[in-house]
């Protein structure tokens, strides 16, 4: 074969199309403060806090292999210390929705210092109990409001309107640059030394890799990613209740939704995240049964459908908006 | 003297603690598998004990004699239906099932039992007591949890070392497919060991609804409480389970004396310094990779 016979390339037909289609969305988006109402901008940062959210359960699970139950941990951490550097440091509201997020690292080393010595099904249950205690720390901090929480002064003296586009321009640059963050760093080489650790860690430490730092990373960048989304839930809310911010729930939304969407893949995060709202939509009357319906369909998913949503798809029409792999094509030869 | 009193409460809770434990190392320890909605299903049965009573108005541990069985079926179709299908799969689909089963348990009671507190009521034997000095007295309710709990651990143990099903469970754990070259029906052993598990679990959650009161919301804790106290007794151990429900038990009810709101964080601050101290915990094996 002449080397001229095959050519290594990485795009594909549909992330040449997405990525126009994407630029048009995300130019109307960026539109949508003079366009939408502010239920629609509430909507949206909701949606973008979620997508952040299970793009980095996403990276930690569906790559690393770090099933962590105690996401919830960095969701809270990350609303307390907007709270704190805003209100108490009076450091820039908005600023520190990024600020809070260099926080959750910061807290995510030690706890990593602990959770690291488990493995599997005892990683997922010990995040668990570290976000208890993180929980039970602040619920009893008077200066933080302990169990009642707190609300934001930081804001107070921003017009309303004004306030609600920043918020939500914030929101897009979080849920967008959380996607591109995610997709940059799976084409990096410490991506390719995840996606070698998520199809096998013994084979993968055997060619080099260092299997500890590389999940280490993984687990500080879902900590990074989680304490900003986390310091964004609040500054949308305004009010932070130590037992909502802390709840497992949110655990529970991100790994159903990345479930549900396709683990392992940067389009089923997204999928997943407006098959989680739409169901919300659905079942917004019915209390309780929302949660029962999202856990059965995620269960059925996880048995019968184990690459989610998007894997149903991908596997039928070849579609591939992020691709992180490279493939190899032959050219036709043509023979003189 | 109340410190005492304290020490000698937590070390009957830990009989209750070691209850709710065996289940989850009886199954992480055949299977591998760490069921994350165990502890909805020690609240499920406790909510089972209000279904029995409700209707035939009998007490709870005569109800024990319908909530034990269900618990065993129960454990056995879940396993036969829905773990089974994903044992072989790795770390997150057995997570992601139970993890789930866990959300949908929470949920449905909320729905169909209310956000209410309950409480299964036995009458006068929760208040009496025997007193040992002025200040120290043993509760007849929490020493009866307590042997409960020393007779299941003793119990497992027969079953484990002196009988062929016990023979069968310890060469599934070891060597799933060796035992199958020898005749043990894998599927069964894996089921009839999670229906084992269920029927402990049946026990714990009556014996809890009896000691103190219970909602849907609280299951999450119990499973936190079980898992550490596997951790803190060493995995593979079932007296060391005992050792780790007496530890926690203490920490809860010393915590909890110097102040209430301390009582949950004291057991997870030993727990995380028995982790530090001793990752593979008290009485455990280093811990295979598989």
């Amino acid at each position: 074969m002449t080397p001229g016979s095959y050519a290594i390339e990485r795009a594909t037909t549909a992330s040449r199309l997405g990525a126009v289609a994407g630029a048009v969305l995300l130019a109307v988006l960026v539109a949508l403060p003079f366009w939408g109402s502010s239920s629609d901008m509430r909507l949206l940062v909701e949606f973008l806090s979620m997508l952040t959210l299970a793009q980095m359960w996403n990276l930690l699970a569906g790559y690393g292999g770090l099933v962590s139950v105690g996401q919830q941990a960095y969701v809270g951490l990350g609303g307390y210390a907007l709270n704190v550097l805003a209100d108490f440091l009076g450091l820039d509201p908005f600023l520190s929705v990024f600020l809070a997020g260099l926080v959750a690292v910061a807290l995510a080393l030690p706890t990593a210092a602990l959770v690291f010595r488990f493995q599997g099904g005892y990683f997922a249950v010990g995040t668990w109990v570290v976000a208890e205690v993180y929980y039970l720390l602040i619920a009893n901090s008077s200066m933080l409001g302990g169990g009642l929480g707190r609300s934001l002064q930081a804001l107070r003296s921003i017009p309303r309107a004004e306030r609600e586009r920043l918020t939500y321009w914030i929101a897009l640059a979080v849920g967008v640059g959380a996607v591109a963050l995610v997709y940059l760093m799976l084409r990096s080489r410490r991506g390719l030394a995840l996606t070698a650790i998520r199809d096998s860690a013994r084979a993968s430490e055997s060619l080099g890799i260092d299997v500890f730092r590389s999940k280490l990373f993984a687990y500080l960048v879902a900590a990074f990613g989680g304490g900003v989304a986390g310091a964004l839930i609040y500054l949308n809310l305004l009010r932070i209740l130590p037992t909502a911010a802390f709840s497992v729930n949110w655990t529970a939304a991100m790994i159903f939704v990345v479930v549900i969407g396709g683990i392992g893949t940067i389009e089923g995060p997204i999928v997943g995240t407006l098959v989680f709202f739409v169901l919300r939509e659905l079942l917004a009357d019915y209390g309780a049964w929302y949660l029962i319906v999202l856990g059965a369909v995620a269960i059925v998913v996880m048995v019968w459908a184990p690459h989610g949503l998007w894997g149903l798809v991908a596997a039928r029409l070849g579609l591939r908006f992020f691709p992180v792999q490279r493939r190899v094509r032959l050219a036709t030869v043509v023979d003189p | 003297m109340d410190w005492v009193n304290a020490v000698v409460q937590g070390v009957l809770l830990g009989g209750l603690y070691a209850l709710f434990a065996t289940g989850l190392s009886l199954v992480f320890g055949i299977m591998r598998v760490v069921n994350l909605a165990h502890g909805d299903f020690i609240i499920l049965a406790a909510f089972l004990g209000v279904a029995v009573v409700g209707l035939t108005g009998v007490s709870p541990f005569l109800g024990l004699l319908v909530v034990v069985p269900v618990m065993l079926g129960l454990g056995y179709a879940i396993q036969r239906a829905l773990l089974a299908r994903v044992l072989d799969r790795g770390v997150l689909p057995p997570l992601l099932v139970t993890f789930g089963l866990s959300i949908i348990i929470q949920n449905a009671l909320l729905q169909l039992f209310s956000a209410d507190d309950r409480r299964l009521e036995v009458g006068g034997i929760t208040t009496a007591s025997i007193a040992i000095t002025g200040q120290v007295a043993i509760g007849w309710y929490p020493l009866i949890v307590f042997v409960v709990g020393v007779l299941a651990i003793v119990g497992l143990q027969l079953l484990f070392f002196r009988t062929a099903l016990g023979r069968a469970f310890r060469a599934t754990a070891d060597d799933p497919e060796t035992a199958r070259l020898m005749g043990i029906n894998h599927r069964h052993t894996y089921a009839v060991a999670v229906a084992i598990a269920f029927g402990i679990i049946g026990l714990a959650g009556v014996f809890l609804g009896i000691r103190t009161t219970f909602s849907p919301d609280i299951g999450p804790g119990r499973l936190l409480v079980a898992f550490e106290t596997v951790v803190i007794g060493g995995l593979g151990s079932l007296w060391g389970t005992l050792l780790g429900g007496v530890i926690l038990g203490v920490a809860h009810t010393i915590g909890g004396k110097i102040d209430p709101a301390y009582r949950e964080l004291t057991g997870h601050l030993v727990f995380l310094l028995v982790l530090l101290a001793r990752p593979e915990g008290l009485f455990g094996r280093a811990v295979r990779e598989t």
